[in-house]
């Protein structure tokens, strides 16, 4: 009896999470399948079984040059997160292992600096950028997107390094080992988890930023973000083109993402949802 | 001995950090300060100079300044109520025992992925254009006539994308922390005789407490900037129909080239981001204590 309502409700449950995720998955679906019609089956009306062409994924690359923007996306975002990681890791070392009672207030003035709304600086960056020459250069921008993410980045590391048991360090040098093997051999294992989440996270962040790599770009250093953003012109309405674009640009992140759930609750909370 | 050189390694490696986001935060905001009471136009140098409030009277005073605050307001208390509420219910449906739970988790939670120009796009032209979207094939379907989404209601269209990129976080963050609830407590009080709602009112709700505060705050501090939504569906308008203040600073900046307006209304942004901000530290500060 018990057992026959359980595996009812499990069915109304499965049913109607399955529709609602159906449904709010339902714009990328339909953008996946579309990118596999041609122009003109496109547009003839709601059809979610395509014809199964390749012709706008090649089209894109022939025409816009795909691959170019997919390039600098790469670039900017694993960049610019190895830059933040570089810059990061020692500062989170630090704060988790040798903490000070300012510490805290350190911690939460990185997080401010995340408040601050870009557009109310766009100007001053603009200018800053323009007079170093760093307008579309993806070195300009690599530091932009390593600096946003910053915060993030020291956040994440130090709530992870701060799982870490401290006795470890002190067994470590009651045996004798040197700060250096201490580092490589004893705390890099156990680091390593942490830091290649918070690599996954940044990277998803970095990738789909979309004021800076938008204002600061217009073709050299532009990545997948700015790129699309071309699209809005009337001229390049093509349904099953702007569908193929729309997937090859979030296809990669997507996939990441999926990996990555975890992590993003944990890096997007500041460790206050785990 | 040892302390005093952990600890000035400490300073040491935490250095590079702070001083980057020091100058990161000081340099673009004392510019902006600065500018706000300049006049200052690239294009026409000649009256450039101090100029003390006026900008701050020109932008206050423009017709389409107050219709940018009403909307960055309504764009972002609406698509708060929307992802909370939404995802407190489909936190509480994926948490029931189901078949194929996690490729349910992952099928809600891929919008989030979709940078903001895609999602835009997406939604413009596959779903709400009014001639070949999706909405206007099922209302042709009907026999209704198409809605024209961006032409007519346009905060209404930006705010159903902005939505639907965020009601995939809040329910992540919502599921997470239902999913930490003790089963033994759920057990006890379902032995207790408490009904669902009850059980939902006075021990699940208090549980996700503190995620739905999160929620919130991080959401605000992102909603408060949205901007490449608005610039690939409506570009601000019909008018100043759907510009927010982000969008209207932009505006001023690089289009009109009224730097010493678009800094004032920078400077009003980071005010109105800081009010969110106070709450938020706290929020967060607090959960560093425990």
């Amino acid at each position: 009896m018990a057992r026959s309502v359980t595996t009812q409700h499990k069915t109304i449950a499965t049913i109607a999470a399955w529709i609602v995720a159906l449904l709010i998955f339902f714009p990328i679906l339909y953008t996946i399948i579309t990118s596999f019609k041609s122009e003109q089956e496109a547009i003839q009306g709601f059809n979610l079984i395509p014809s199964g062409t390749f012709e706008s994924y090649s089209e894109v690359q022939a025409q816009s040059g795909y691959f170019k923007f997919f390039l600098n996306s790469v670039l900017l975002s694993v960049g610019s997160t190895i830059l933040a990681l570089l810059v990061a890791i020692p500062a989170a070392w630090s704060m988790a292992f040798s903490p000070t009672k300012r510490t805290k207030d350190i911690l939460m003035w990185m997080l401010s600096t995340k408040m601050m709304p870009a557009v109310a600086v766009l100007f001053p960056i603009y200018l800053i950028f323009r007079d170093a020459g760093l307008l579309d250069s993806r070195m300009g921008l690599m530091v932009m997107l390593m600096l946003i993410n910053l915060p993030i980045v020291v956040w994440m590391l130090y709530t992870y390094f701060r799982e870490i048991p401290g006795e470890i360090l002190e067994a470590a040098r009651m045996d004798g080992a040197s700060l250096w093997n201490e580092i490589i051999y004893v705390l890099t294992p156990m680091a390593v988890p942490g830091i290649a989440s918070t690599m996954l996270l940044n990277i998803i962040l970095a990738w789909n930023e979309a004021f800076w790599t938008i204002r600061l770009t217009t073709t050299d250093a532009a990545p997948l973000t700015a790129f699309i953003s071309s699209f809005s012109s009337p001229q390049g309405l093509f349904w099953a083109k702007l569908s193929a674009a729309s997937t090859l640009a979030i296809a990669p992140i997507l996939i990441m993402g999926w990996f990555s759930q975890k992590q993003l609750v944990r890096g997007l909370t500041f460790g206050a949802v785990k | 001995m040892a302390t005093q050189q952990t600890r000035s390694l400490a300073r040491f490696m935490m250095a590079p950090s702070v001083v980057l986001l020091f100058v990161w935060m000081i340099v673009p905001l004392a510019l902006t300060l600065w500018f706000s009471f300049q006049q200052y136009n690239p294009l026409n140098p000649v009256r450039d100079g101090f100029v003390g409030l006026s900008n701050y009277a020109l932008f206050y005073s423009n017709p389409a300044f107050l219709q940018s605050i009403l909307n960055t307001l309504v764009l972002v208390v609406s698509v708060l109520l929307i992802t909370v509420i939404g995802g407190i219910l489909l936190a509480l449906l994926i948490d029931q025992p189901m078949w194929g739970q996690g490729i349910v988790r992952i099928l809600v939670i891929s919008p989030f992925f979709v940078m903001p120009p895609v999602a835009a796009l997406v939604w413009k032209n596959m779903i709400m254009h009014p001639q070949y979207g999706v909405f206007a094939d099922i209302a042709r379907f009907f026999g209704a006539q198409p809605i024209d989404w961006f032409g007519q209601h346009p905060m209404t269209a930006v705010i159903i994308i902005v939505a639907w990129q965020w009601l995939p976080f809040a329910t992540l963050i919502l599921l997470t922390a239902l999913q930490s609830l003790d089963g033994e407590q759920k057990e006890a009080a379902e032995m207790d005789g408490a009904g669902f709602i009850s059980r939902f009112i006075y021990l699940t709700l208090p549980h996700m407490s503190r995620a739905i505060t999160v929620v919130i705050l991080i959401q605000t501090i992102f909603l408060l900037s949205v901007y490449a939504e608005i610039l690939v569906t409506t570009n601000g308008g019909p008018g100043y129909a759907s510009t927010n203040l982000p969008f209207l600073v932009y505006q001023k900046a690089l289009l009109e080239f009224k730097i010493g307006q678009a800094s004032a209304g920078g400077v009003i942004a980071v005010i109105l981001a800081n009010i969110v901000a106070f709450f938020a530290m706290r929020a967060v500060g607090k959960n560093l204590d425990k």
